[in-house]
């Protein structure tokens, strides 16, 4: 089996399962937040007659979405939200100022564990596989349906497994890999199937890169993203770790429906161009390109690593005349850190706008919403119309540094043109 | 809630990969618990579809190209075509949550590649739930669907996975001599 197949079989009690096996299994962990748990509360108490949740230590709500309150109707929902978790007894509720965007807020919690079967009201909960889980996104009535039962129903995918060998190029992040991916099988490559990445190239990227790369599952259609478990994995979750775990490895003789393989050292910095995030071209093809708007920001490429990146290309710079640089901390924990390492000064007298961790522009939510016409680059995931705002507005996503330099320039540049050589250690 | 057998309306045709921001903006999640004003706002998002809610007539059915729905998770997605009026959703193809919470919400959908490239806007159709047959009256002809698990069409049967969750709690109340 897959190492997919694997957790599948152990939550729903069977030796072993199949692609297209429908099956019932227990849930480990699960997650909403402001858009999604007031319509979950609703269903689980008034249609589903539950009065509590299966289990308060294994929930997590965050207020992201449009907290703090973008105008008085989010400002009920994110009541809403406060109020269930209290009546509920939620362990886990991450309330604006102390926790942030779900999908940073739970790894770095040490709250998603590798061998876990996670669940989350939001589509990029698929992030959470990099920590050698499976995790995926699901709707509200799911949602109350874990809440109220601690189970859930699903069919079991086909996997396609991903190899990347040799390693990334200087300059070339995460986010261009899984572009270039996303790029090469299209929005629906693998719809309903888990993408299991393995390689060289993983070997060489922290956790928080291979966060970004699973993240992007969804924008391929993926049910779930899911890497293998190694040192780095458990680097990253010793201390942080809320529960013992065990992590899992697919068999030598598994079943993939697909194997991709890549050579990581050929991937360039890339582009999504709108209105797709498959619409992938090499930085090269639209370097130039005028912007409105610059935002770094999102559960995809907002990390502490990310704000490195983007503080090592803007210090000593301003951003172009005619251009906004919005900047967005994923979590709250990030912000601190951004805090303490002099990276929000580099931001701020670099003339960029520093907001507090939220969602925010990157579902055209608040802070950072694009009108007709307007042009942005942005570190997030989605590019479709109307995506960030306006539908005539138009999307490229990129990585951070690009994001940053480009900034500076006013059009899609090559960070190079900014900073000679990101320096040793930002990573 | 129990489904109708057949189910007859006009058709309005989309393309592929019809993403959630464009099925309901973002910004209309405040109407999370409206289905009414949701179905205002269905597919306001395609572009050239603006003010399309309210051209719709009881019933019609929306046709759409492969990989329908995808992107977010958000359920107010299927809910905001239903609040539209829209009876049935046919596509080539599914983005798996959209097809998670229409299931989920008993609300029908049906994949038929051969009805998504055959059907032009303002047919008449009409969609034998049971025999799993669309039938198209404009062009005369027919196409099939294919089939759910059995799983799938006994929450669609039983009006989606509330009823579903009810029983399941009834049973353990009685386990737990409740």
């Amino acid at each position: 089996m897959t190492m997919t197949e694997k957790i599948l079989a152990r939550a729903s009690g069977r030796e072993s399962v199949s692609p297209g096996d429908l099956i019932l299994a227990k849930v480990d962990f699960a997650m909403g937040h402001d858009l999604t748990i007031p319509p979950a509360g609703k269903i689980m108490r008034e249609q589903m007659g539950a009065d509590k949740i299966w289990d308060p230590s294994r929930v997590a709500v965050t207020q992201d979405h449009f907290q703090p309150a973008k105008d008085a109707a989010s400002a009920t929902l994110g009541r809403l939200t406060r109020e269930f978790s209290h009546d509920m007894g939620v362990k886990w509720y991450f309330e604006v100022g102390q926790g942030g965007i779900c999908h940073t807020v739970l790894p770095e919690n040490g709250l998603v564990l590798p061998g876990e079967l996670v669940v989350g009201a939001d589509s990029h909960s698929c992030t959470y596989g990099a920590l050698n889980n499976f995790a995926t996104g699901i709707g509200s009535t799911d949602l109350a349906c874990v809440l109220a039962l601690g189970e859930l129903w699903f069919r079991v995918p086909e996997t396609l497994k991903f190899v990347y060998h040799n390693r990334l190029q200087e300059w070339v992040e995460a986010k261009d890999l899984i572009l270039y991916v996303i790029g090469k099988i299209g929005v629906d490559g693998a719809r309903s199937k888990a993408m299991e990445h393995v390689g060289e190239a993983l070997k060489h990227i922290d956790m928080e890169a291979r966060l970004t790369i699973t993240n992007m599952a969804i924008e391929a259609g993926a049910k779930n993203g899911i890497l293998e478990f190694d040192e780095i994995t458990k680097e990253y979750l010793d201390g942080r770790a809320k529960r013992p775990y065990t992590p899992v490895s697919s068999d030598p003789d598994a079943d993939y429906e697909k194997v991709f393989e890549f050579d990581a050292e050929a991937v360039e910095l890339g582009v999504a161009k709108p209105m797709s995030p498959d619409n992938y071209a090499p930085l090269s093809e639209v370097e130039g390109t005028r912007l409105d708007q610059v935002f770094i920001g999102s559960c995809t490429n907002s990390r502490i690593t990310d704000l490195r990146r983007a503080a090592a290309v803007l210090e000593g710079h301003k951003v172009a005349d005619g251009v906004r640089l919005i900047i967005t901390p994923s979590s709250h924990q990030v912000a601190i850190q951004a805090e303490r390492e002099g990276l929000i000064g580099t931001f701020l007298a670099a003339g960029a706008a520093w907001t507090t961790a939220t969602c925010g522009a990157c579902l055209g939510g608040h802070m950072g919403v694009l009108g007709e016409g307007e042009v942005c680059l942005s570190t997030t995931n989605r590019n479709f119309p109307g995506r960030m705002g306006h539908p005539k507005a138009m999307v490229y996503l990129s990585n951070p540094a690009v994001a940053a330099a480009s900034a500076v320039t006013g059009v899609i540049t090559h960070p190079r043109e900014v900073l000679k050589k990101m320096p040793a250690g930002i990573r | 809630m129990t489904l109708p057998k057949v189910i007859r309306g006009r058709a309005w045709k989309f393309g592929a990969n019809i993403d959630t921001d464009q099925i309901i903006p973002a910004k209309y999640a405040i109407y999370s618990l409206d289905e009414k004003e949701l179905g205002k706002h269905a597919m306001e998002g395609v572009p050239g579809r603006e003010g399309w809610a309210g051209q719709v007539s009881a019933g019609d059915i929306l046709v759409a190209g492969s990989n329908f729905g995808c992107g977010s998770s958000r359920e107010i997605a299927p809910i905001a075509i239903r609040g539209a009026g829209i009876s049935l959703v046919i596509a080539d193809s599914y983005a798996r949550i959209f097809f998670r919470n229409a299931i989920n919400l008993g609300y029908p959908i049906l994949q038929s590649p051969q009805a998504a490239e055959a059907v032009v806007e303002g047919d008449e159709l009409e969609v034998d739930l049971e025999q799993g047959i669309i039938r198209d009256f404009t062009r005369s002809d027919e196409y099939r669907t294919e089939a759910f698990p059995p799983f799938m069409n006994e929450l669609l049967r039983m009006g989606g996975l509330v009823p579903w969750v009810r029983r399941r709690l009834q049973e353990r109340r009685v386990a737990a001599g409740r």
